[in-house]
């Protein structure tokens, strides 16, 4: 059974494409065939953070209007075989995504077997956050230990709650997962920034994840790797411990308590 | 005073005042939010219907949702005024 995920936050420059990217790449490499598609129109950005951007001829919005099959649009990735990427539109307006297009695009995903469904969202709660929220199974909410973050991210789960398919139908609802970017220990430990457990105990959503601040998430989209590639980084490792718990297993938080730098670390420098 | 802060390195701890900020700030907003709209309805009908049966202060009458856990509990606070006042 095919699951519809939306990587959403409300706020911009939070990671959301950054972790759409690591996230779908991630199931992709155990094994799970893999979407991950971009709704950002006008603004598109993952096709760069993905490193397929020159190969992009057709995009979501030419799969809608009929203008291109969803086969001729969707980009095999260069790192797995069994990962797709369906690129936004750079020049149509969001009015272009319809609710039935969008409806069509992910069937027809579906019925092409792939297992999992990533939806990029864009900032905001305009159409285009709104239409890659609407079909989703779950949500994976990324919110960064600031103010402005976690209230945005409040804000989108009442969206989600009010507006998705699954809200709307009374069932089951989207399963939420709280997944936390851009967290430094060091700052948490001196009481400027808020912690893990701080953001959760506000949006009472269960969390799936700490991805540490890091220089490896610039060096990762500057070469176009998602930073799950980033072999041997903590990001990379927090990432890897993000789809092991999505995929049910049991995974315990890493990167959340402070180290001091030992003595010779201090001196000749580490990362 | 600079000078004090300076040699003992003390970095303001502000992660507290954010915590309470986003606490009061958010359940403010959850309220209004999807389906609890009706709160103000509501109390405008319990005013009319308690006034039939003894005068009430409309502002001794407070409506509120609160959230313990899964738990959404409807809070009606009614305070009757005192006897010699009643008619």
């Amino acid at each position: 059974m095919a699951r519809i995920i939306v990587v959403t936050s409300g706020k911009g420059g939070v990671g959301k494409t950054t972790s759409s990217a690591s996230f779908a790449s991630g199931l992709a490499m155990r094994g799970h065939k893999t979407a991950v598609l971009d709704f950002d129109v006008g603004l598109r950005n993952l096709d760069l953070i993905m490193g397929c951007e020159r190969r992009v001829v057709y995009d979501l919005v030419n799969v809608i209007s009929g203008e291109a099959t969803l086969n001729q649009a969707l980009i095999k990735d260069k790192h797995c075989d069994n990962l797709f990427i369906l690129p936004a539109s750079q020049t149509r307006d969001k009015d272009a995504l319809t609710e039935d297009g969008v409806e069509k695009v992910l069937n027809d995903l579906i019925k092409m077997d792939f297992e999992y469904i990533v939806c990029d969202s864009p900032a905001g709660i305009e159409r285009g956050a709104v239409m890659a929220l609407t079909f989703a199974d779950e949500a994976i909410v990324v919110t960064n230990p600031e103010v402005s973050s976690v209230r945005d991210s409040d804000r989108i789960l009442g969206i989600i709650q009010a507006k998705s398919k699954r809200a709307q139908a009374g069932g089951e609802p989207v399963k939420e997962h709280l997944l936390i970017t851009r967290y430094s220990p060091k700052r948490v430990e001196a009481g400027e920034m808020l912690s893990h457990t701080d953001v959760q105990e506000i949006l009472r959503i269960p969390l799936i994840g700490v991805i540490p601040e890091s220089e490896a998430v610039l060096h990762a989209s500057n070469q176009g790797n998602p930073a799950i590639h980033m072999k041997g980084s903590d990001v990379s490792d927090a990432y890897e411990d993000v789809v092991s718990r999505f995929l049910g297993q049991d995974t315990p938080l890493r990167f959340i308590n402070y180290e001091k730098p030992g003595l010779l670390q201090r001196i000749f420098g580490g990362k | 005073m600079a000078l004090l802060s300076f040699l003992f390195n003390s970095k303001p701890k502000t992660a507290n005042m954010a915590k309470e900020r986003l606490q009061i700030i958010i359940a403010r907003e959850r309220t209004g939010r999807d389906g609890y709209d009706f709160l103000p309805a509501l109390r405008e009908e319990l005013i009319a219907v308690i006034s039939k049966y003894t005068k009430v202060n409309a502002e001794d009458i407070k409506v509120s949702l609160d959230k313990q856990g899964n738990l959404e509990v409807l809070d009606v606070n009614v305070v009757l005024p005192d006897l010699e006042m009643r008619s």
